[in-house]
């Protein structure tokens, strides 16, 4: 065995619990370094994380042209764009129930009220600050139209409006076309269209209920 | 030969050993309380962004429905933030020349991605999913608190391992009906737990607190 160091030797001698105090130091560093971040920031991508791999910096890449996606070949004309040839279709290409007028309720209630109100009007809450006013759906033109021409204006947008194809699948915009033909009959119904079964418990409603939301 | 300490001492040195538990006690609550604070968690701290998007005028001012926005939150597991061109459907006619909504419209005409700050950040071994929490009756606003009342986001709950364990353990205390997930308005009536065992009933709500639900 070598010799000890002399200089090492008299730190001993003055402090002499230096191996115990360097090696406790030692683990605190340790322990400090532990708290490394790897395991919370791990190296993969999740939706919109950014990425410096490519030069626009999305790690979610645009889809090559030509690409058909999984149920997206979208061969079925008439459920795609709401025209049969040149002409705009007058059915809804799947049969429509009662689950299917709901579904079309709750979207149009999250995606059309805010401008187009609740009934249909064009008196939404957008309009109110300030929005081109939407015409109402209640006019002669608008009740003639083929159902395709509704489905046609969520996809493709009209004049001032933008096109909504991005937030409400095709499916769901069929179900808002057939939900705004109800909003049409409903604003045109006379009382002598109800039940007269119903007609009682429609009248005590209609007193206690308003067409807008509670909120 | 006196006694170098006078009696009363004993009860010093008792007390001071005494006092060395407690001394330690305190320090290891506090390690837990500062670990468990807003400061450790980020918990109710407001995030500045790159545009001042505020809730409160959106969702609270305007009604505007959360899915208008976050439109993948009922079938996936990411909520999705609005891509730019959704706040150009009202922005293309809304405060048009407002200096505010500039990096907006800048990020439509240039095609380069808006950069919002995430507020939620749950640690990468961490899976969550919304479209099973929304699916089975879980509100927004369990979660993310009074977001309507927010002029600028922040993250309500601490997002701490024992946030979520409590709700997976006792769901009932916090089930509401599927058609109030959306709301903002809505106060859990008094007799929720009542109510709440019904609904985990009927829209079998399974206890998952086994460590591969959300660590996978
Ligand atoms: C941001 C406000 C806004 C929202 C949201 C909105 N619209 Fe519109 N919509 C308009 C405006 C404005 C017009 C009138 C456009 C024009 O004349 O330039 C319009 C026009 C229309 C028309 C009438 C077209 C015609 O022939 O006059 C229909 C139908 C329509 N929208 C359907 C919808 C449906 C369905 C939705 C929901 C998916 C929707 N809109 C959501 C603003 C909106
Ligand atoms: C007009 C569009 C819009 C609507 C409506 C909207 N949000 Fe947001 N939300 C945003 C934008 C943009 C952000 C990102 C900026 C931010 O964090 O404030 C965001 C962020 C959030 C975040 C934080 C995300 C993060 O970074 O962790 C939560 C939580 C949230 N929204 C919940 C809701 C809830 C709940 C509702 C419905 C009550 C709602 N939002 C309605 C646009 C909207
Ligand atoms: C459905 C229509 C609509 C959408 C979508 C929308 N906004 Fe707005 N926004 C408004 C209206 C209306 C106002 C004016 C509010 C008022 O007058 O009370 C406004 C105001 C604002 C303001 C300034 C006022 C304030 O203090 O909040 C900002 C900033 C803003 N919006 C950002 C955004 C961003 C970012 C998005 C996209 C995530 C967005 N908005 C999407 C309708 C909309
Ligand atoms: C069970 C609790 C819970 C509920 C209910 C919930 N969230 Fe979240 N939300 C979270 C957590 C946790 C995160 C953070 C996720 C992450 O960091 O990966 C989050 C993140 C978000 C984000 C940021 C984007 C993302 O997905 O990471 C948005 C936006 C959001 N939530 C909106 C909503 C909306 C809208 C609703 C109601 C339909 C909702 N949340 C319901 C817990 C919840
Ligand atoms: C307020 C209540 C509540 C909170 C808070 C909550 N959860 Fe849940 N979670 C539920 C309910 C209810 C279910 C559905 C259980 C079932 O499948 O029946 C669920 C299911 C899940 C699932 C199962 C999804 C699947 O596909 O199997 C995961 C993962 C999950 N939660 C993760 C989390 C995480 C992570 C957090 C905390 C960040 C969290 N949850 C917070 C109520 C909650
Ligand atoms: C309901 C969802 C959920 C379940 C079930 C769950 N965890 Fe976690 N776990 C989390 C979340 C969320 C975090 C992140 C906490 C944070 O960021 O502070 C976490 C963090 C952790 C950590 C890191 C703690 C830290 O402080 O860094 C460990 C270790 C862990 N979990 C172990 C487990 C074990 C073991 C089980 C099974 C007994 C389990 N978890 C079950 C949600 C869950």
């Amino acid at each position: 065995m070598k010799p000890r160091n002399s200089s090492t030797a008299s730190l001993r001698v003055r402090y002499p619990k230096l191996r115990i105090r360097i090696s406790i130091a030692l683990l605190l560093a340790c322990a400090s370094l532990a708290c490394r971040r790897d395991m919370q920031d791990q190296p993969k991508y999740i939706p919109l994380r950014g990425s410096d791999f490519f030069a626009d910096g999305r790690s979610a890449r645009p889809i090559p042209e030509g690409t058909v996606a999984r149920g997206e070949l979208r061969a079925d004309k008439v459920f795609f764009t709401g025209k049969s040839g040149d002409q705009f279709v007058d059915q809804v290409p799947f049969p429509v129930t009662r689950q299917v007028l709901e579904r079309g309720e709750e979207r149009f209630n999250i995606y059309c009220t805010p401008c187009h109100g609740r009934l249909g009007n064009g008196l939404g809450m957008i309009v109110r600050r300030g929005f081109k006013r939407p015409p109402s759906y209640h006019t002669d033109r608008l009740r003639q139209k083929p159902i395709g021409y509704f489905y046609d204006i969520m996809t493709n947008g009209f004049g001032a409006m933008q096109d909504y194809s991005a937030q409400v699948a095709p499916r769901d915009r069929w179900a808002i076309a057939a939900y705004i033909r109800v909003l049409q009959y409903s604003q045109m119904a006379s009382i002598n269209d109800v039940p007269p079964d119903v007609r009682q418990e429609l009248n005590s409603e209609l007193s206690t209920r308003s067409a807008e939301p509670k909120r | 030969m006196s006694q170098v300490f006078h009696r009363s001492t004993n009860t010093l040195s008792r007390v001071s050993i005494f006092g060395g538990i407690f001394i330690l006690g305190f320090l290891v609550w506090a390690w837990a309380e500062l670990n468990a604070s807003n400061y450790a968690t980020r918990a109710k701290v407001p995030v500045n962004q790159p545009v001042p998007f505020s809730h409160e005028h959106h969702v609270g001012g305007l009604g505007i429905d959360c899915r208008y926005c976050h439109t993948s939150v009922e079938n996936s597991s990411f909520a999705g933030i609005p891509p730019t061109k959704t706040c150009m459907n009202c922005h293309s006619q809304i405060w048009v020349n407002a200096p505010m909504l500039e990096p907006v419209r800048q990020s439509f005409r240039t095609d380069q991605s808006l950069h919002w700050i995430r507020v939620h950040d749950l640690p990468d071994y961490v899976y969550f999913n919304h479209s099973i929490h929304v699916a089975k009756g879980i509100g927004c606003t369990t979660c993310h608190g009074a977001i309507d009342r927010m002029p600028l986001t922040w993250q309500e709950a601490s997002l701490q391992m024992s946030w979520c364990l409590d709700c997976h353990r006792h769901p009932e205390e916090y089930v509401r009906p599927r058609s109030e997930v959306f709301s903002v308005a809505y106060q859990p009536p008094p007799n929720h737990v009542e109510i709440g065992r019904n609904l985990v009933k009927e829209y079998h709500i399974q206890s998952l607190t086994s460590c591969s639900t959300c660590h996978r």
